[in-house]
């Protein structure tokens, strides 16, 4: 599917609301949307949203040979995935420039800025070392996906951790976690992407651009830092030149910036070490509280099942299945529309509610129902003409909703 | 030897208060939890979690468009490195599935995508992919024929049986299988099966996994219905 472009007139009103130092979603030039950071239950899964962006990060680990330049040291693999999941304009399979620049920015920040200690991933040198793999998936685009990625890459990177290994002569033993606790890798420092987003020449700059922040933008900086205020990575991309005053006042933003985040992760991951301490109940599943309307929570239910009724029922599920595997196809829709009509009993919750998908006639609009089986026919038959024309409103979508509630 | 995650057995054993075989891990959902998509979900059976998105009824790529019915797509995405031909397998089984529920024929010449990403699999991972997508078509309100519901059933080697096994259970089970229901009649429309089990297991599991897919099918009415019924 294509992005939707920007209006000409969306694109004139952001940028007029930049220029009175306003922002669309209220913030000021400097904030960064909410952030929040939490953990499965495998080690070195961790699940980022910023704003309404969302990202997964997962590490994972396995023993294969280290590279012949260098011996010593283990692999990192750092793979960005950009899938159709997080925005229709995304393709599967296919790389798009926007993807391939986000990799290679986390790859640079990962890997160069070396705060991965690759040599304790190494087993034997030159032939046995471990293999650390990023995963990262996009699933939700509003905008600044680099920063909410760098978070989640190394917040998992810190929560992870790999099997022991110990080696005797020859034989390397890899312990199984009963055996012996994993160990964490060694992470030096954690360098994070902060990207600030520019317009008219350079004169307004953004932290944490929005997804329609990001399409009206001129240019983008992206700097890498740490907390020790070493700079990892520094990227500039769009048409726009910078003055050096911007530049270091863009780093020290960032500091603040990286600071605030370093201790919102440590927050999160002594959080988390506690609650597996505590032995409580961790992971995504947690995160979903019943307390909002889109959100529900059913506790263990306990299916009963009597060894009688089992015996029982073998017989009738005979054959019920025999007639499921010659029915179970894809019944034609014109069977089921003639079905409607027959009189079910429809318990009218609310006003706009139906029995969800407990099929009977439709609870949506106010259609009288008594002669619904010629009116069907009819309907079709205007419907085709209807389309000729080039009209067709009513008629579509009555039959829609009925299919609907089934 | 493929990329593995680490799981601590100990966290697994939190508070899973799984007590006797026939009990379905709790589950929760959160409908349109993300909000480029026509419809989305994350769900969670226990700790198995999954988020499905579906786009759709939309504009089709002009070689895949069928002139009678929509196109359905289906991805499904491993968490841990490149999808792989038991993904590839997983996915055919998912479309098909999904096909027979969704109701192509109302919109031709579109298409209907459905994207699962895998965010936690540990057990009865297939049947949490194939809930949470029948919850994201129901959150993109795309007509469906019926609704579907999956339940996996584990036979242990003395022939017990786990309903919603857990990972340890599928890997310590002589065999594993999927029941996938429709919620008219509660008719199966899907197995998907693993490893060695008799005639009468395999009615055994059917009976007790259309005894629990009745729970699944109130969970997805109830979340449908709180979704619908509060945000007017």
């Amino acid at each position: 599917m294509r992005e939707t472009p920007l209006s000409n007139c969306e694109r004139e009103f952001i940028l007029n609301f930049i220029a009175q130092q306003k922002r669309l979603d209220g913030r000021n030039a400097y904030d960064y949307r909410d952030l929040r950071i939490a953990f499965g239950v495998s080690l070195g899964c961790c699940h980022v949203e910023l704003g309404k962006t969302r990202v997964l990060a997962q590490v994972s680990c396995e023993v294969g040979e280290p590279k012949q330049t260098r011996p010593h040291d283990g692999v990192l693999y750092v793979n960005v995935e950009l899938s159709p999941m997080a925005c229709p304009s995304f393709e599967q399979g296919r790389q798009s420039e926007e993807g391939i620049e986000l990799s290679r920015l986390m790859e640079r920040c990962l890997k160069e800025s070396r705060c991965l200690d690759m040599e304790s991933l190494c087993i034997v040198s030159g032939e046995k070392a471990w293999h650390v793999r990023v995963d990262i998936h996009v699933l939700n685009h509003e905008g600044n996906i680099l920063d909410c990625a760098s978070i989640a890459a190394i917040s998992a990177l810190a929560h992870f951790r790999r099997p022991d290994v110990s080696v005797h002569g020859e034989e390397i033993t890899i312990h199984t976690l009963e055996d012996r606790n994993p160990v964490p890798l060694s992470l030096h420092h954690m360098p994070l992407l902060v990207s600030f987003a520019f317009f008219s020449q350079g004169k307004f700059m953004l932290v944490d651009p929005s997804s329609k922040e990001e399409k009206v933008m001129e240019g983008k900086m992206v700097v890498g830092m740490n907390k020790h205020r070493e700079l990892c990575t520094l990227q500039v991309t769009g048409q726009m030149l910078l003055l050096k005053e911007q530049v270091l006042r863009c780093s020290s933003i960032a500091l603040t910036k990286v600071t605030k985040i370093t201790e919102l992760i440590h927050e999160a991951l002594d959080k988390d070490k506690q609650a597996r301490l505590k032995g409580e109940k961790h992971g995504f599943a947690m995160l979903v509280s019943g307390d909002r309307v889109t959100a529900n929570r059913l506790p263990t239910t306990e299916v009963k099942v009597d060894t009688l009724e089992i015996s029982d029922e073998m017989e009738r599920s005979q054959s019920s299945s025999e007639d499921g595997e010659s029915q179970s196809g894809n019944e034609p829709m014109e069977e089921q529309i003639v079905a409607t009509p027959k009189e079910s009993a429809v318990e009218i919750l609310t006003k706009g509610v139906g029995v969800i998908g407990e099929g009977g006639t439709s609870t949506w609009l106010d259609i009288p129902q008594a002669d619904s089986k010629q009116t069907a026919a009819k309907k079709r038959k205007h419907k085709l003409e209807k389309m000729e024309e080039g009209i067709d409103d009513e008629g579509s979508s009555e039959e829609e909703e009925k299919v609907i509630l089934k | 030897m493929s990329s593995f995650t680490v799981v601590k057995t100990e966290d697994l054993d939190a508070e899973q208060e799984k007590g006797s075989a026939c009990v379905l891990r709790g589950q929760t959902s959160d409908l349109g939890c993300l909000t480029r998509q026509d419809g989305s979900v994350s769900l969670s059976q226990g700790d198995t979690t999954s988020i499905a998105v579906v786009y759709g009824p939309a504009e089709v790529r002009i070689n895949k468009e069928q002139i009678d019915r929509a196109t359905v797509d289906v991805v499904y995405r491993p968490k841990v490195g490149l999808p792989r031909p038991e993904h590839r397998k997983q996915e055919r089984i998912l479309k098909n599935t999904l096909e027979a529920a969704i109701a192509a024929n109302l919109h031709p010449r579109s298409s209907i995508s459905i994207i699962i990403q895998e965010t936690e699999d540990l057990g009865s991972n297939l049947s949490c992919c194939i809930n949470s997508s029948c919850l994201a078509l129901l959150d993109a309100a795309v007509s469906m024929n019926f609704m579907v519901a999956a339940v996996t059933v584990a036979m242990k080697e003395n022939s017990d049986m786990v309903l919603d096994p857990m990972k340890r259970d599928e890997t310590e089970a002589k065999s594993v299988i999927t029941y996938v229901f429709d919620s008219m009649k509660l008719q199966v429309l899907t197995i998907v099966s693993n490893g060695k089990f008799s005639r009468a297991e395999y009615k055994r599991g059917l009976s007790l996994a259309r005894e629990a897919v009745k729970s699944v099918l109130q969970f997805y009415r109830e979340s449908m219905s709180k979704k619908l019924l509060m945000s007017e």
